[in-house]
């Protein structure tokens, strides 16, 4: 049961728990009123507070303090009504005061948990230890100078939530899908963009192995993780390298490791000179976070609608499949965009074009669901056409095509290629004679039994009548004429 | 009429809205003073130029009639409030060449309500210190004199060259800041009137940090109602400290008057310490004898705890400077000294040359108790210590409406004295450091000489915000004690 890895001398279990740091999505840095904005010239976002300038005081920003509430009420867990800053304090020349104020004794957001899905369909509980607030420190830049390191402070003071998993993870797969998900649902809360590229979201992938049924072994942190894939490498390699260690005799030591990536493998962090010792003490600039219960309840009220409900809404409300709900549901937005096909309309019909033709559209064009070449709307019209019968669905994914590359209406481009369905029973009639006639051995040959033919049939009607001939009409049509 | 620096603030204020005297005179008369005086070394900083600006602007507001409550007021401002365009120096080398951005809240607030600016007062490195020798800019020397003594003798720190400034009549009133007596020590040991307000009274914004839950800026005046008159301007709810208090600034100069028929009066028993001086006790005793004629009840109350406050007192000050000060890295403002080796050896070299020895101890002392390992025998514990005190305190509250102590166990000592043993400087702050750790405030009144000649303070600790009938007591013991003795050097 589970993963295993087959070692030399039997099989070993995964043990991981991953501890994320996701930016906040907020206008202005935990403590100050400087901007928060991605790629800005360095330098240019960074206030007297964030350069840590002599006297300067940090001041909690409320809606940083929010997004970490509704991310934590998102995970299901814990809200601690009182948490504190405190200091962590370490030299470094891209943290200006010295410390980072951080939440080390008591986080913002207790105990949660997240369900991830798994490919073979089975769901699994992960457990969320804590969620916390920090700032996030600037940037030193080693390759501008020969010997000086220039340091860039915009994102020194940025809000960081540190989400801390227990170590409940048993599989790299597991693994890929806690981090998918979790990324899911700070997309969803917009507390988070999730966009590890450009590093709003870093993972610290803790790992060990045992033997199935024991206790924990020593762990080792493989650090700054920077995408889902990487991830789930991670755990793989430093897995094995931690199964060989044990299985050659050896004992695997606690320590930072990064993954390369390029060669698979994770391999120890350079260790620092002097052991650090962060001496965390309560921050003495800021009162203890104290939180009005109902405040809480009304961010809990406003909360938007989270991927498994949405999911669970959509197989209920819509009759879609399992799994054609998740799918749908894994971005917001391509959420909305399929409510905004399906309301009112055929769901299924809605679900499959938007995962069939759209998502299709999508990818050759490189656009995304926001930037999409159709409209929800206009796609709805499209459907519109179908329902009422105007245009065949064989039609309409060419009316579709014309969609995707001019950003026509669907009925506009109907009128002027003259695609609208013909319904004329003696229009069809004349197509079926015609077709009947050109092939009178294939005719013979139905006609001794070869049933299978009817869709040849069917087939030549439809280009004969340059697909516009009503499908229903055409098979009523030629069923008589066979017949 | 006196010499316009033998004025009070109330007095300057009646005479310049009546245009009597002119702010330039008043001003003038304050800088010709403070530069003939400058042996003192109570300035680091003289802004002559900026002080004839403001007072140039202040008599056109007087003129138009539009006075503000400070108007036309010459000040002096301890050099750890960053003023904007003024080089801020907390009179240490590691802020070489800053000149701050930025104006902290306390003295806009003073600006704003009409005061002019004579400049930076010297204080101890990073205020660290009780006797204002610690300074980078060289000590602060004390206008009194010991009787048959010629010795300079130190201000007290370590707002010292605040206090020296105002007894020798170099500045009406000052700002100081106290973390665990530094405006009521120097006030007691030249004379003058100093109130650490309530914590979160005044904003600590723009106030270079010593230790963030301690400090609190307060004035340093030379009567108990010229202090209150600056502590009402200096007062006040500032968004951008999130430790100041959201409550009302109410008028304290009304309060000095009051009186203190009918309050209770606590005396600590703790307090009394053994080796106390004669003077000290008695006048301390009589301290409580002339509020009891005035009304009040004394009692005697205890304050279990005190004789721990000031061993916690400094692994918490410590323990929080150590960290206020790793921002004096030399990476982005002040001293850099770079011997071009990576970035340990530069802030090795920068902090070594930058920061004194005083500074340089505590940031050790503060850096050890931190660590892992000491942090619950040293920080916890001394958190949990500091918890107590408040709670004597607390209790006490139900018993009495204030609390007399003395403000210093000695008086003014000479320089080069207590200096070998950095513990016996700490203990100068005995009486005062509990008011900081219970975030109470607590005023020292000049209320009499030493055997030597040298002024002495008593001290009255209120309940948090209740700066009124501290001011009513301490006006009070300033009616009964006629303290009218002069310093040798003065204007």
């Amino acid at each position: 049961m589970g993963y295993i890895i087959e070692g030399r001398t039997g099989p070993w279990e995964i043990v991981c728990g991953l501890e994320v740091h996701a930016q906040v999505i907020s206008k202005s840095k935990l403590f100050s009123g400087a901007a928060t904005s991605f790629g800005a010239a360095p330098n240019t976002q960074v206030s007297f507070v964030d350069a840590a300038f002599p006297g300067m005081l940090p001041v909690p920003n409320r809606e940083c303090i929010a997004q970490a509430i509704r991310t934590g009420l998102g995970l299901k867990a814990q809200i601690n009504l009182w948490s504190r800053f405190d200091r962590k304090n370490y030299f470094y020349a891209d943290l200006p005061a010295g410390y980072q104020i951080s939440q080390y004794q008591h986080p913002i957001v207790g105990r949660g948990e997240i369900t991830v899905e798994l490919a073979d369909g089975t769901r699994r509980n992960i457990g969320i230890t804590r969620l916390h607030l920090e700032q996030d420190a600037g940037k030193s830049l080693h390759d501008q100078h020969p010997t000086k390191s220039y340091i860039d402070l915009n994102r020194a003071g940025v809000a960081l939530m540190e989400i801390v998993s227990e170590p409940d993870i048993r599989s790299p797969e597991e693994a890929g899908a806690y981090l998918t998900k979790l990324r899911q649902i700070l997309r969803y809360l917009g507390t988070c963009d999730g966009n590890m590229e450009e590093g709003s979201l870093r993972a610290d992938v803790n790992i060990s192995v045992r033997r199935p049924g024991e206790g924990y072994r020593t762990r080792c942190e493989v650090k700054n993780v920077n995408s889902i894939r990487f991830v789930m490498q991670a755990v793989e390699a430093e897995a094995r390298r931690q199964v060989e260690v044990w299985e050659s005799g050896g004992e695997v030591v606690q320590e930072t490791r990064l993954f390369d990536p390029a060669r698979g493998v994770t391999r120890p962090m350079r260790t620092k000179e002097h052991a650090h010792d962060y001496r965390y003490f309560p921050d003495p600039d800021l009162l203890p976070l104290e939180l009005d219960p109902e405040w809480v309840e009304e961010l809990r009220r406003t909360l938007p609608e989270l991927p498994d409900a949405k999911a669970e809404r959509f197989q209920r409300d819509y009759q879609l499949s399992a799994y054609d709900a998740r799918v749908l549901v894994a971005e917001r937005a391509t959420a909305d965009y399929f409510e905004a096909v399906a309301r009112g309309r055929d769901a299924k019909l809605a679900a499959n074009w938007v995962m069939g033709e759209l998502f299709a559209a999508l990818n050759r064009t490189g656009r995304t669901i926001e930037t999409s070449p159709v409209s929800a709307d206009a796609l709805g019209r499209l459907l519109d056409l179908i329902a009422d019968e105007t245009i065949s669905g064989r039609i309409a994914k060419q009316v579709f095509e014309e969609m995707v590359e001019t950003g026509a209406d669907p009925a506009a481009i109907v009128d002027a290629k003259g695609l609208r369905q013909v319904k004329d029973t003696g229009a069809i009639e004349a197509a079926v004679a015609q077709v009947l006639a050109a092939n009178a051995e294939k005719v013979a040959e139905y006609k001794a039994g070869k049933d299978k033919l009817f869709g040849f049939f069917v087939g030549q009607v439809m280009k004969a009548m340059g697909g516009k001939g009503n499908p229903a009409l055409v098979n009523e049509v030629l069923k008589r004429a066979l017949g | 009429m006196s010499k316009p620096t033998d004025l009070t603030i109330a007095e300057a204020r009646d005479l310049l809205s009546r245009r009597a005297l002119s702010a330039r005179e008043l001003t003038e008369a304050h800088l010709s003073a403070a530069e003939r005086l400058s042996s003192l070394n109570a300035f680091i900083t003289l802004t002559a130029e900026r002080a004839l600006r403001d007072a140039a602007r202040s008599d056109e507001r007087l003129a138009r009639g539009e006075a503000r409550p400070l108007e036309g007021i010459p000040l002096g401002i301890k050099d750890l409030f960053c003023t904007e365009g003024i080089r801020t120096t907390a009179a240490s080398r590691i802020l070489d060449g800053f000149t701050p951005p930025y104006e902290s809240t306390v003295t806009r607030k003073l600006w704003e309500a009409g005061a002019v600016c004579l400049g930076k007062t010297n204080l101890d490195e990073f205020a660290m210190g009780s006797s204002n020798t610690t300074s980078a800019f060289g000590h602060v020397v004390n206008p009194w004199r010991r009787r048959g003594d010629n010795r300079d003798l130190v201000p007290g720190g370590s707002s010292g060259g605040s206090a020296a400034a105002v007894a020798a009549r170099l500045c009406l009133g000052a700002t100081a800041t106290d973390t665990g007596g530094s405006i009521r020590q120097p006030a007691a040991f030249t004379g003058t009137v100093g109130i650490k307000p309530t914590y979160g009274r005044c904003s600590r914004w723009g106030i270079i940090a010593f230790a963030s839950s301690l400090d609190q800026a307060g004035p340093i005046a030379r009567t108990v109602r010229d202090a209150a008159i600056l502590l009402r301007a200096m007062s006040g709810f500032d968004p951008k400290d999130s430790t100041s208090a959201d409550v009302p600034v109410p008028d304290f100069e009304a309060a000095v008057g009051r009186g203190v028929q009918g309050l209770k009066i606590g005396v600590p028993k703790e307090y009394r310490l053994s080796g106390m001086s004669a003077a000290i006790i008695s006048l301390w005793e009589r301290g409580a004898a002339w509020l009891r004629e005035a009304g009040a009840e004394i009692r005697e109350i205890s304050l279990p705890h005190t004789k721990y406050a000031l061993p916690c007192y400094y692994i918490i000050a410590p323990a929080e400077a150590s960290s206020n000060l790793a921002r004096y890295d030399g990476v982005r403002f002040g001293l850099r000294v770079d011997p071009g080796g990576d970035l340990d050896d530069l802030y090795a070299a920068t902090r070594a040359a930058g920061f004194g020895a005083e500074v340089r101890r505590r940031i050790l002392i503060g850096t050890y108790v931190l660590s892992a390992g000491y942090y619950d025998a040293y920080y916890l514990k001394a958190q949990k210590v500091r918890a107590l005190i408040a709670r004597d305190f607390d209790r006490a509250w139900a018993e009495v409406d204030a609390i007399l102590t003395p403000a210093t166990p000695t008086s003014a000592f000479a320089i080069g004295e207590k200096q070998d043993d950095p513990v016996t400087m700490y203990l100068n702050d005995v009486f005062t450091v509990t008011a900081n750790l219970a975030g109470l405030p607590g005023i020292s009144v000049p209320a009499g000489l030493d055997e030597g000649g040298l002024p002495l303070g008593l001290q009255v600790i209120g309940r948090p915000f209740d700066e009124e009938t501290v001011f009513a007591v301490a006006g009070a013991i300033e009616r009964a004690a006629g303290f009218d003795a002069l310093p040798a050097v003065r204007a």
